[in-house]
């Protein structure tokens, strides 16, 4: 494979997020051989602090440097991208918030073939990348074909590849801010305003050691009670998964996941949650993990050290009375 | 405001186990419950409180076949004005992009002035909304979970981003969002509803209607393709505790005394 691979950075800070060596992991399992380029968009001391540390990882680290960029607008972003980058490269982008915002509208705009939230990748034969990719909430898996001849736009999930921190590159930084900045700053039908914070709640779940975690298995509001009352008899607190917050039955600030809380306890329990790739992005610091679920093929008994198969509306009340019978 | 709600009829994952077929070729079909796409359901709910406070029409439209005229009506017993099916022999098997260029043809056909779609559907690729906005040259906003009319020029809007936080920007119209589940709280649609839109014509538009090259579309312009579905190899994974609950519940309280789990 001649094309050249690159993989746009995302840090804060001024330190590369964990997906930045999960990226290199990616490229070389597309093509053992390939030069890998950082892609990476900032300002200032900070960019330059990024850069620095990713030298090492990369064998080219290609800089957007523009006061304007301090807080990156994707939509900014993607015009900018288009001007410097060769349109038959393979680009590989973390599928998260700010990935998923760039990368679909990248694609179109290098005319490069997409590929959304890879897993895995297994070989490319007559142009064709054969890459893994889950559907429904990673109740089943698939085998995609990717034509790539032509350039491809591929999002990759944040913890599916193992980072590579050989630090084997003594790479060079390549500025390109004049090439990506001729004819000025694009965009502006889109402006950033603020970054409004998430609201603290009565119970900071990022400290808990024991939380009981609950989830579409709870089916009814009116049934939240049986989980409080499991995590009072236990002494833990309660969190719980999207649909729990969307359903707008508990406040925001107890939902762990990538797009909730980030959480670190001892021991995680987790009632009538299938186990989504956001929800356990969210649980951090190998707790141990039990899980409750009616369905066997939850992908949350694949994350979890103890699996119970039941329905927990039958369950939890059964263990909340035995624990506090013990407890006398 | 005109609106276009793009939507999708999905499994309701909610309501199925899914399975993959003996050959792997495709899911277990035969006793799944189908509903709109969740994601795409808070789109439409969205679409109509902005029209309700600001005036115009709510249209939803679809990409498949006369099984996914019940997610249109579905969607219009729920308040849409309108309902558009795209279907045409040459769109099977289309990908991200012919989906998206699909949709943009009949974009064209009328002057919108907001388009949304769900974030993502059940392949869970989130990608439809970005491309139908870089392909028109409309702002686009992604895992939209907040929107304000500023005025009939722009909105204010805000997208999910980690840690519960919220990112703001003010965008210009027209423009495409994509809307993160959360957003408001869908209506509930009666079996009364349905009953009222059930024998409405849905108007059928074609790849001949719409201008679209056959070649274009569909699998043959498609560069991403299934192969197959499987269930991975994944290792162990749990430990699943087995026996009456009774028993279960003995080795569970001793696991949890064991890590600390009960105070």
């Amino acid at each position: 494979m001649a094309q050249q691979v690159f993989a746009y950075i995302i840090h804060k800070n001024g330190v590369a997020d964990d997906t930045a060596l999960e990226m290199i992991a990616a490229a070389r399992k597309l093509d053992p051989d390939a030069s890998v380029a950082a892609v990476i968009a900032g300002a200032g001391a900070e960019l330059d602090a990024v850069c620095s540390e990713l030298v090492s990882s990369f064998s080219e680290v290609w800089k957007i440097d523009n006061e304007a960029l301090a807080y990156v607008n994707a939509e900014v972003l993607r015009s900018l991208l288009v001007r410097i980058l060769p349109t038959d490269g393979i680009v590989l982008v973390p599928h998260e918030h700010f990935g998923m915002d760039l990368a679909p509208g990248l694609s179109i705009k290098l005319d490069a073939a997409y590929l959304p939230d890879a897993v895995d990748f297994e070989g490319v034969e007559d142009g064709k990348l054969k890459a893994v990719r889950e559907e429904y909430s990673g109740q089943v898996s698939t085998h995609v074909h990717c034509d790539i001849s032509q350039g491809a736009v591929i999002t990759v999930r944040p913890g599916s590849f193992k980072a590579d921190e050989s630090k084997s590159a003594a790479g060079k930084i390549v500025d390109k801010t004049a090439e990506a900045m001729e004819g000025g700053l694009p965009g502006g039908a889109r402006r950033f305003l603020e970054i409004v914070e998430a609201e603290v709640g009565d119970v900071d779940i990022t400290k808990s050691d024991v939380l009981v975690s609950v989830g579409r298995g709870i089916e009814d509001e009116d049934n939240l009670e049986m989980i409080f009352d499991l995590a009072k008899a236990m002494g833990a607190d309660v969190s719980c998964s999207r649909p729990i917050v969307d359903a707008k039955w508990l406040e925001k600030s107890r939902q762990v996941g990538t797009s909730g809380q980030t959480v670190k306890p001892k021991v995680y329990m987790a009632l009538g949650i299938s186990g989504a790739f956001q929800h356990v992005g969210g649980i951090k610091g190998a707790p141990f993990i039990i899980a409750i679920n009616k369905n066997p093929k939850a992908p949350i008994f694949q994350a979890a050290d103890v699996g119970i198969v039941d329905d927990i509306l039958d369950f939890i009340p059964e263990l909340t009375d035995r624990i506090n019978e013990m407890k006398g | 405001m005109e609106i276009l709600v793009c939507i999708k009829r999905a499994p309701d994952t909610s309501e199925n186990e899914i399975e993959v077929n003996r050959d792997g070729t495709d899911i277990e079909r035969d006793d799944l419950v189908y509903s709109v796409n969740e994601w795409d359901n808070y789109a439409v709910e969205e679409a109509i409180q902005i029209r309700d406070k600001m005036g115009g029409s709510v249209t939803v439209v679809t990409v498949g076949d006369e099984n996914d005229e019940e997610v249109i009506r579905r969607e219009m017993a729920m308040g849409a004005n309108h309902g558009i099916l795209l279907s045409d022999e040459t769109f099977k098997g289309s990908d991200g992009r012919g989906i998206s260029a699909i949709l943009k043809a009949e974009v064209e056909k009328k002057n919108y002035d907001l388009i949304l779609t769900g974030a993502q559907a059940d392949d869970g690729a989130g990608q439809v909304g970005g491309m139908l906005a870089a392909m028109l040259d409309w702002p686009y906003a992604s895992l939209v979970n907040f929107i304000e009319v500023v005025d009939d020029k722009k909105l204010k809007v805000g997208r999910e981003i980690a840690g519960g936080n919220q990112e703001m920007h003010e965008i210009d119209l027209p423009c495409v969002l994509s809307i993160q589940t959360g957003i408001n709280e869908p209506r509930y649609v009666g079996i009364r509803g349905i009953r009222k839109v059930a024998s409405l014509e849905i108007p059928v538009h074609t790849a001949g209607d719409l201008g679209i090259a056959p070649e274009s579309v569909g699998e043959s312009g498609a560069r991403t393709k299934r192969l197959d579905y499987f269930v991975p190899d994944l290792g162990e994974g749990a430990e699943i505790l087995e026996g009456s609950t009774e028993e279960i519940i003995d080795k569970l309280l001793e696991l949890l005394k064991a890590k600390g789990g009960i105070k």
